[in-house]
């Protein structure tokens, strides 16, 4: 589990985050949504080290991320894996050499049980025979597939998502959003998913924070979305003319249903 | 630019100190530091060898034409021309000329893993990003430029006997002689010196340039420039600290 404590964020002076606490779960996907520009990539940042509160406090199960030096950090890191808004693959290595970096670098491993576990790793995400192509010869979808793939190579507790949907056409988005809940529900691990993508608030979200001016406006579930009566929470979701009467329909549906009930 | 000295220093010195600790992993920045000594090494090789035979030939014209009909005998062409290399071209020379070729290259290079977030990637990773991305670099260059500037130096005796013997300035035995006249071997000693902590120079400080980077295209390109610039600001500067200290 993570928890955060009254985290407060300011650059020179302009507030992001005010007073921020929440607690994200294991086995869960836990999201941040917010509108662009509401500190959802901040608290990211301060989740995983990055960057550093102004004040509050960070807890990894029982450890207070704050408190600890470059090593410790280095340590509690390695037990998390994170998918960037753009992959952040290595462009001068292949995506075996990718995925197989972290196996390199912190386990003595022998060629075969690393190459055994990066391909079970793609294969998880449902890519196989992609292991000598570089990143710049794969689409945009492959490659935050091959940075999940690289993110639960060393099989963290932790797993960060910064907009894992950006970019991606509705289908390929669905197909992200359900490998990063399978993986945690398989896992146990504790997900944070920061996203404005509704069809993900709605597939995945078992625990949503929306974030709106550096502020918590509203949490809950996905269950609990189309019911909130929460202002901010209904103008973000249903932001456009369309789903505000998908919302409508709904809500008269239900009723209809509570109704013969 | 910022012209905050400290905080430029403090920062230098916060990078280099996270750079020079243990490496998580001794194989990983050892293939690393191999694939450094090519790109700085290999890849230098030929841009050297030019620089340093038309120096050598230019020093030899210009000392043919100073000695010309004076007292001096001419065999001093050899000898000025060799402790020129030795001393001087070789070492400074290069390592100017490799600011500009290593450094913009490290600076650049480590400036777009900022902005593409390899360095946080690596980070979340759990790896020393300091360690990994620059101590190879220094390593490598410590190992490598030394050896490049030793081939500068021959490289530069060759090409001011090409200038000056073939051309009838003076002849292969005056020449051979001044080669072989008051050799000290503690240039040699100062050359090595020179090009040792000019490597450093030039890695250290284009590879913080390009590690602190933020921004996006046209800051990565005065990042790149700063690197150049300022590493060629401290190459000569050593030059002189060690000039002085030296001899």
């Amino acid at each position: 589990m993570i928890r955060i404590e009254n985290i407060c964020k300011s650059f020179d002076g302009n507030v992001v985050l005010e007073s921020i606490s929440h607690e994200f779960y294991p086995g869960k996907t836990n999201l941040v949504i917010g509108r662009s520009g509401s500190g959802k990539t901040v608290l990211l940042k301060i989740l995983v080290g990055l960057l550093q509160p102004t004040t509050g406090k960070v807890w990894y199960d029982k450890v207070d991320f704050s408190t600890l030096d470059k090593k410790q950090v280095r340590e509690v890191r390695m037990q998390v894996g994170m998918l960037f808004q753009g992959s952040a693959l290595f462009d001068s290595m292949t995506v075996e050499q990718n995925i197989k970096f972290p196996l390199d670098m912190f386990t003595n491993w022998t060629t075969k049980e690393k190459l055994d576990r990066v391909n079970y790793c793609l294969e998880r995400v449902n890519l196989e025979g992609v292991n000598t192509k570089f990143p710049s010869e794969t689409s945009g979808g492959m490659q935050k597939r091959v940075g999940i793939a690289r993110a639960i190579v060393l099989k963290p507790r932790y797993l960060f998502c910064d907009e894992p949907n950006s970019g991606l056409d509705p289908k390929t988005a669905l197909l992200i959003d359900e490998l990063i809940k399978d993986i945690t529900y398989e896992n146990q691990i504790t997900t944070i998913v920061n996203t404005h993508d509704m069809n993900s608030v709605m597939e995945v979200g078992d625990n949503v924070m929306l974030l709106s001016g550096g502020k918590i406006a509203w949490k809950g579930n996905k269950s609990e979305i189309i019911g909130s009566d929460n202002e901010v929470l209904q103008d973000f979701i249903f932001a456009s003319p369309f789903l505000k009467r998908l919302r409508v329909a709904a809500l008269e549906q239900q009723k209809t249903k509570e109704g013969k009930k | 630019m910022n012209f905050n000295l400290f905080y430029h220093f403090g920062r230098y010195v916060s990078m280099m100190g996270q750079a020079l600790t243990k490496p998580e992993k001794f194989s990983m920045y050892w293939k690393e530091t191999v694939r450094q000594m090519e790109a700085i090494g290999v890849g230098s090789v030929i841009i050297v060898v030019l620089i340093s035979i038309f120096i050598g030939a230019v020093s030899a014209l210009q000392f043919c034409y100073q000695l010309d009909g004076q007292l001096v005998p001419m065999y001093y062409v050899g000898y000025i021309v060799r402790d020129l290399a030795i001393i001087e071209s070789a070492p400074t020379i290069t390592c100017l000329v490799l600011a500009g070729k290593v450094g913009s290259n490290i600076a650049a290079e480590i400036g777009g893993m900022r902005q593409k977030e390899h360095i946080d990637a690596m980070e979340i990773m759990g790896v020393n990003t300091a360690a990994y991305l620059v101590t190879p670099k220094v390593v490598a260059a410590i190992v490598v430029i030394p050896l490049l500037v030793t081939i500068a130096a021959f490289v530069g005796i060759i090409g001011g006997y090409l200038a000056s013997v073939p051309a009838g300035y003076l002849t292969d035995m005056e020449y051979m002689r001044g080669l072989r006249a008051y050799f000290d071997p503690y240039n040699v000693t100062i050359m090595y010196v020179k090009a040792t902590v000019f490597a450093f120079l030039i890695t250290s400080i284009s590879s913080f340039y390009g590690y602190y980077v933020t921004g996006g295209s046209i800051e990565l390109g005065k990042a790149s420039t700063n690197a150049v610039v300022i590493g060629n600001i401290f190459v000569l500067a050593g030059d002189y600290v060690i000039a002085l200290l030296l001899t």
